[in-house]
């Protein structure tokens, strides 16, 4: 059996302990990942008791408590605190997800809060997304149209505009793509699921006149067929989209077509 | 400072913000062929724009006869005229066609059954001078900021705009009055930027975060507000915070006006749809500040629900499923997670929450910054756009659905306006460099404080002042009172700590240079308010509950210099841009 390890650097070491000193009898463990790279050290876990009888319901509810009444040295993204910005996006027991709209009640025993996984962190529970974004950027997320029309908008029927249901809502948090195994191993070439899913939402708006050419792009074997149909992606959706459906209707389309 | 390193960039134009203003911004300055640098401290699907949901105003017509000028009469009466009727006519005369560029952009409107851009009523939107409800707001279900955000941010992509993404602006480079570009901390290596240009866009959003409950991102700090104060510019009308009546009750989420604009309506505990008492017309599609005016007098009069009777009830339950379905799936999914609401069974508990700030960056229908110095001038190379101005669309209160289309109306005025200014390539002289010392040791002395008080421990201080001294309901004792105790938080800054001392990603120091920004901000809210003896718009005075037009038919224009502020005032803009609309004088507003 091979047996694989991680860098010594890399191993998460046991952190510091925060004991509860508010005294509450309803106390919470929580473990979170820290990193930071200014100080030379390996990765480790630190671990706080958390008073919950004045924590609102949601994950993010308890890191905020962390930052503002125990350490506020712990970092990590965060911003509209309703599930529309994708910022506080992170694996929480094991599963990707906002922590903005996870509740911490559906995690039972002590709750440990990671990085979204295989991204190299930058400092804690933030991630860095960059190749992410720049696969974003190469599949021209643009209408392409030739209209000559230039007073009123282009016509769409109320059918054609419902394709878009389910693809246009995406908030590109990554928790699809950093839950893809096949985008673990080929992040770099594989577009994975969050990508794919944007342009599959260009390659079937109506009002495009580049479907073709779109098409042709992704119709690559590391582009689109790393993936595997394991659905860990549409299992790890925080806003319920199906980014593993897009992506067989794009392998149907290229097989029709 | 020596012990930073700095970096330096030469551009001819800087936007700083990557919200809808700023994106908009940089994707004409990129069009014209203006080298430009998008500076940001989130990635820009990240700003706070993503959370606007019902919709982006326009009189396209599409939904029965609109004119512009109804839209500008409703925004006048909207702004309790407060607002500067030329810009005004500027931003109702160009939403037709800012909108349908934004449907080229790629933005996927939802549809009428003829295939156009479907729009739906809004509080406030009437036709005809007030007589009928008008559909002018137009929608991507319920998430048409979201949509928005995302296709300008890939148009930018298309026109190769340069970003500087999680860069946290410092301060504003100042030479004789004029801005020459600022100074950013870049958060991923922990670097200091040192920006060039010839003209500063500023489009950094509202400042909500100075309230407990807000409906405003955790980013919403005003940051460039607070650098235009510290820079000795005034900011205006500043006391002019709008309440969204429907902020969801304990979490302050927003759940659009769209609701009422589809159908539903509010509830007090007699099971009273109320709104018909205040506002026999419009009903719970008044203006934002008449409806939340109305909520918080049922709930002091004891009608409000639930245990502590101190909130009321959205009904949405007798809409249509299809129509919750289809245009309204985003509050559906608001209101499970956080109200533990089912929509089509049960009324969403909705309280008046901090939405919007009307106040900001004076500027005018140019966009260009203005201050008062003996006279009325604009400061040269500097412009702001979005909530951060106060350009003044909004007046003393903004109408739903007119905050998206102020984005990309303006942001594209501030591109046109800076290709005007600018001659690409132009080179930069010197400034020397004291102004970039000067930040640095603010930036320096706040990373390195070790007194005994939390920043979180501040800011909730702040914010608990705020929110119950400069609320929907003011008086001059609660606003003496708000005056004095947000001082006493400002004086505790002097001890205040941070721990932690890196400088990649350090998110201690962030909060830190954003609470510094914060409470600026808070003095002149409170400080614009007290002075304000007249009850308008978002600003309702018990002991002055009237409308003084001879006295403050005027911008309060303040300064603030650490915790003393100097307030001034200069007139409202009486004047339309052509002959095409006349100026519509004040009259009493009832809805």
């Amino acid at each position: 059996m091979v047996q694989i390890n991680l860098p010594k650097n890399s191993e998460v070491q046991k952190g510091n302990y925060y004991e509860d000193k508010t005294g509450s009898k309803n106390i919470r463990t929580v473990n979170v990942y820290r990193w930071d790279p200014s100080s030379g050290e390996n990765p480790r876990e630190d671990t706080y008791e958390v008073d919950m009888n004045n924590c609102p319901s949601k994950v993010l509810d308890i890191l905020n408590k962390i930052k503002n009444e125990i350490d506020p040295s712990l970092a990590y993204r965060r911003s509209c605190a309703h599930g529309v910005c994708g910022s506080c996006a992170m694996n929480m027991d094991g599963k990707n997800g906002l922590a903005c709209t996870k509740p911490h009640s559906e995690i039972e025993g002590d709750i440990n809060i990671y990085p979204l996984p295989h991204l190299k962190v930058k400092k804690d529970l933030i991630g860095d997304l960059s190749g992410l974004y720049k696969q974003y950027e190469s599949i021209e997320p643009w209408l392409k149209t030739n209209t000559k029309v230039e007073t009123t908008e282009i016509i769409q029927s109320k059918k054609d505009r419902k394709k878009l249901d389910g693809a246009y809502e995406c908030i590109m948090c990554a928790c699809c793509s950093t839950s893809c195994p096949s985008y673990w191993w080929n992040g770099d070439k594989f577009l994975g699921p969050a990508v794919l899913l944007q342009a599959y939402r260009w390659i079937v708006d109506s009002r495009d006149d580049e479907r073709k050419e779109r098409l042709k792009k992704v119709a690559d074997e590391l582009k689109l067929y790393r993936c595997h149909t394991i659905m860990n992606c549409t299992n790890a959706c925080p806003k319920g989209l199906n980014p593993a459906k897009a992506i067989a209707e794009l392998k149907k389309m290229l097989a029709t077509s | 400072m020596s012990v930073y390193k700095i970096i330096d960039h030469e551009y001819d134009v800087i936007v700083l913000g990557a919200g809808g203003s700023g994106l908009r911004a940089a994707v004409g300055l990129s069009e014209a062929g203006l080298k430009t640098a998008c500076i940001s401290k989130v990635f820009p699907t990240r700003s706070h724009t993503s959370a606007a949901q019902g919709g982006i105003s326009a009189a396209l017509g599409n939904m029965g006869e609109d004119d512009w000028r109804w839209h500008m009469y409703d925004t006048v009466k909207g702004a309790d005229w407060l607002g500067d009727q030329d810009s005004i006519e500027y931003l109702c005369k160009e939403a037709p066609k800012a909108v349908i560029e934004l449907e080229k952009y790629g933005v996927p409107f939802s549809r009428t059954d003829d295939g156009k851009i479907y729009q739906r009523p809004f509080g406030g939107m009437t036709k005809d001078y007030g007589n009928g409800i008008a559909q002018r707001t137009c929608a991507a279900a319920d998430r048409t900021g979201h949509a928005i955000l995302h296709t300008l941010y890939g148009q930018a992509l298309k026109h190769n705009t340069e970003f500087f993404i999680e860069y946290f602006a410092l301060d504003l480079l100042m030479k004789d009055g004029e801005c020459k570009g600022l100074i950013a901390w870049n958060l991923n290596d922990g670097t200091i930027h040192r920006f060039r240009a010839h003209s500063t866009i500023i489009a950094t959003g509202g400042y909500g975060k100075v309230y407990y409950s807000a409906t405003s991102a955790h980013t919403c700090t005003g940051d460039g507000n607070a650098m235009v104060l510290r820079a000795g510019l005034p900011l205006q009308d500043m006391e002019f915070v709008q309440f969204h009546p429907t902020g969801i009750y304990g979490h302050g989420t927003l759940i659009s006006e769209g609701v009422r604009g589809e159908g539903g309506y509010l509830v007090n505990s007699k099971g009273e749809r109320f709104m018909e008492r205040y506002a026999p017309k419009a009903k719970d599609l008044a203006s934002r500040d008449v409806v939340s005016r109305s909520m918080s007098i049922e709930i002091n009069e004891g009608r409000g629900v639930g245990k502590e009777q101190d909130h009321v009830h959205l009904h949405l339950s007798h809409l249509d499923k299809n129509i919750i379905e289809s245009r309204l799936p985003g509050i559906t999914e608001a209101a499970r997670l956080f109200a533990n609401v089912d929509v089509t069974r049960e009324p969403i508990p909705v309280v008046p929450t901090v939405h919007y700030n009307m106040g900001g960056i004076p500027t005018n229908y140019k966009t260009e910054v203005l201050t008062v110095n003996g006279s009325e001038k604009t400061v040269p190379g500097l412009m702001a756009v979005g909530e951060a101005a106060c350009v003044s669309v909004h007046g003393a209160n903004r109408l739903g659905s007119n905050s998206l289309i102020d984005l990309v109306v303006f942001g594209k005025a501030a591109a046109m306006r800076a290709a005007e200014l600018v001659k690409p390539g132009t080179t930069h002289e010197n400034i020397g460099e004291s102004e970039t010392e000067r930040c640095l040791e603010r930036f320096d002395k706040l990373r390195n404080s070790n007194g005994e008080k939390s920043t979180a421990e501040l800011r909730l201080s702040m914010q608990k002042t705020m929110q119950s001294k400069c609320a929907v309901f003011r008086t001059e004792k609660t606003l003496k009172e708000g005056a004095d105790e947000i001082r006493k938080t400002y004086d505790d800054m002097s001890s205040i700590s941070v721990k932690d001392k890196s400088l990649i990603f350090n998110t201690d120091l962030v909060e830190t240079l954003e609470f510094d920004n914060l409470i600026r901000q808070a003095i002149t809210t409170v400080d614009s308010a007290y002075n304000r003896k007249e009850s308008r718009g978002a600003h309702a005075r018990e002991d002055f509950p009237k409308r003084d037009d001879e006295k403050f038919m005027q911008h309060t224009i303040a300064w603030c210099n650490g915790k003393d502020t100097k307030i001034g005032y200069r007139p409202v803009t009486k004047k339309t841009l052509t002959n095409e609309v006349q100026y519509f004088p004040p009259q009493e507003r009832v809805y």
